[in-house]
């Protein structure tokens, strides 16, 4: 699926900047955005050493192990294939944690170090596990209390209220949060979407 | 009164976070700085991880902005965001976050000027903003830092959450605010 959008992204790019006789766009376009692209990578390097190292002293403490048992009934359910005790659980509590309070910068490291983990129990190194998607789509679906950032741009442009979307955001998000969890867990039955047979010959 | 205590939790957050657990791993006998550098040596080669997956996700999206296919797109869709009263201004915002969070921020900020943050159109575009997820972005990033090529269902799924989310968007914002 991913190789398809990637593609048309490309294709229909391309073919309408050449049409509209525009094609220096392109150009210039695939050049700044791979710059961009590892600006941002090297960007990370800091926060993610930052959280990683804080992480780590969490879990040495038996932090993460606590967090994640309270939170065990849910996590259980929502991915079946993890052992309650795999550190992967407690990685993705923390993630998931950080990104409730609107942490940005301290949710994708954290959220790296869980993808980490669930590699370590995936079967198949090359293709993502039910859990991953599961994780993931929780991730993209953005479980968000305080939308910091939006916020500040509505002070910015002069709102009389800035925060007074904060109510009707946590509506929307948790919608979109629900919705992924059932997309994602009955799309994983679908045929297609199934792991091929012979690959699991590879691990 | 809860927007004061959403206020403080963002501004006190992670500065508590930087405090309480060093100083909790301390009084667990933790050795808080080697246990720190230990777990931070992971992030250097994680972030260079991710290069190829994030050069390839974004050179794409950028061209497909830049060329005018996303306004085509735009164009297409309009017919039915119109059906659920999504204010036409709203749409490439929507399409945008997806594919990049600046994007829609900087969609966001001219909506923003151009209408008014406190518009119908203001708060759709607020609201819709902080109940989506880049979520190529994301895909990119955390797959690409452990070399996942088949990423099965998880686009889909994504998409489907953000979909939800939009019209959520719509639907919120018309019966608070319209």
């Amino acid at each position: 699926m991913i190789n398809v959008i990637w593609l048309l992204f490309l294709v229909v790019g391309i073919v309408v900047a050449m049409f509209n006789g525009n094609a220096q766009v392109v150009t210039d376009a695939a050049i700044d955005y791979a710059e961009v692209a590892v600006e941002l990578s090297l960007g990370l390097i800091g926060v993610m050493t930052l959280w990683l190292g804080i992480m780590r002293i969490a879990e040495n403490a038996g932090l993460v192990k606590l967090l994640g048992k309270a939170l065990k009934p849910i996590m259980i359910r929502l991915f079946p294939e993890v052992p309650e005790e795999h550190p992967a659980m407690g990685a993705m509590v923390m993630n998931m944690a950080a990104n409730i309070f609107g942490l940005g910068n301290a949710a994708t490291p954290l959220g790296l170090k869980a993808m980490k983990e669930l590699q370590e129990i995936n079967p198949h190194k090359d293709t993502a596990s039910n859990a991953m998607c599961t994780f993931l789509a929780i991730n993209t679906s953005s479980v968000t209390l305080v939308t910091s950032s939006v916020i500040a741009y509505r002070a910015a442009a002069n709102s009389a209220n800035p925060a007074e979307i904060i109510g009707p955001t946590i509506i929307a998000t948790t919608a979109s949060t629900i919705a992924a969890v059932i997309a994602v867990k009955l799309l994983q039955k679908l045929p297609i979407f199934q792991i091929k047979p012979e690959k699991e010959m590879e691990s | 009164m809860f927007q004061n205590i959403m206020g403080a939790i963002s501004t006190y957050a992670i500065p508590l976070i930087l405090l309480l657990i060093p100083l909790y791993g301390y009084i667990k006998k933790v050795k808080v700085y080697e246990a720190f550098t230990e777990g931070a040596k992971e992030g250097f080669y994680t972030a260079v991880r991710i290069i190829p997956y994030l050069v390839a996700m974004l050179v794409a999206i950028g061209i497909f902005r830049k060329s005018g296919a996303m306004d085509i797109l735009n164009g297409i869709l309009r017919p039915i965001t119109n059906l659920i009263g999504m204010p036409s201004e709203v749409l490439p915002m929507a399409l945008m976050k997806p594919l990049s969070g600046g994007g829609a921020s900087g969609i966001m900020n001219d909506l923003f000027t151009t209408y008014g943050p406190d518009s119908l159109i203001g708060r759709t575009a607020s609201i819709m903003n902080g109940s989506t997820e880049t979520t190529f972005y994301v895909l990119a990033v955390y797959f690409g830092s452990v070399a996942i090529k088949k990423t099965r269902h998880a686009v889909l799924a994504g998409l489907i959450a953000d979909t939800v989310g939009i019209i959520t968007a719509v639907i919120v914002a018309r019966i608070m605010f319209a």
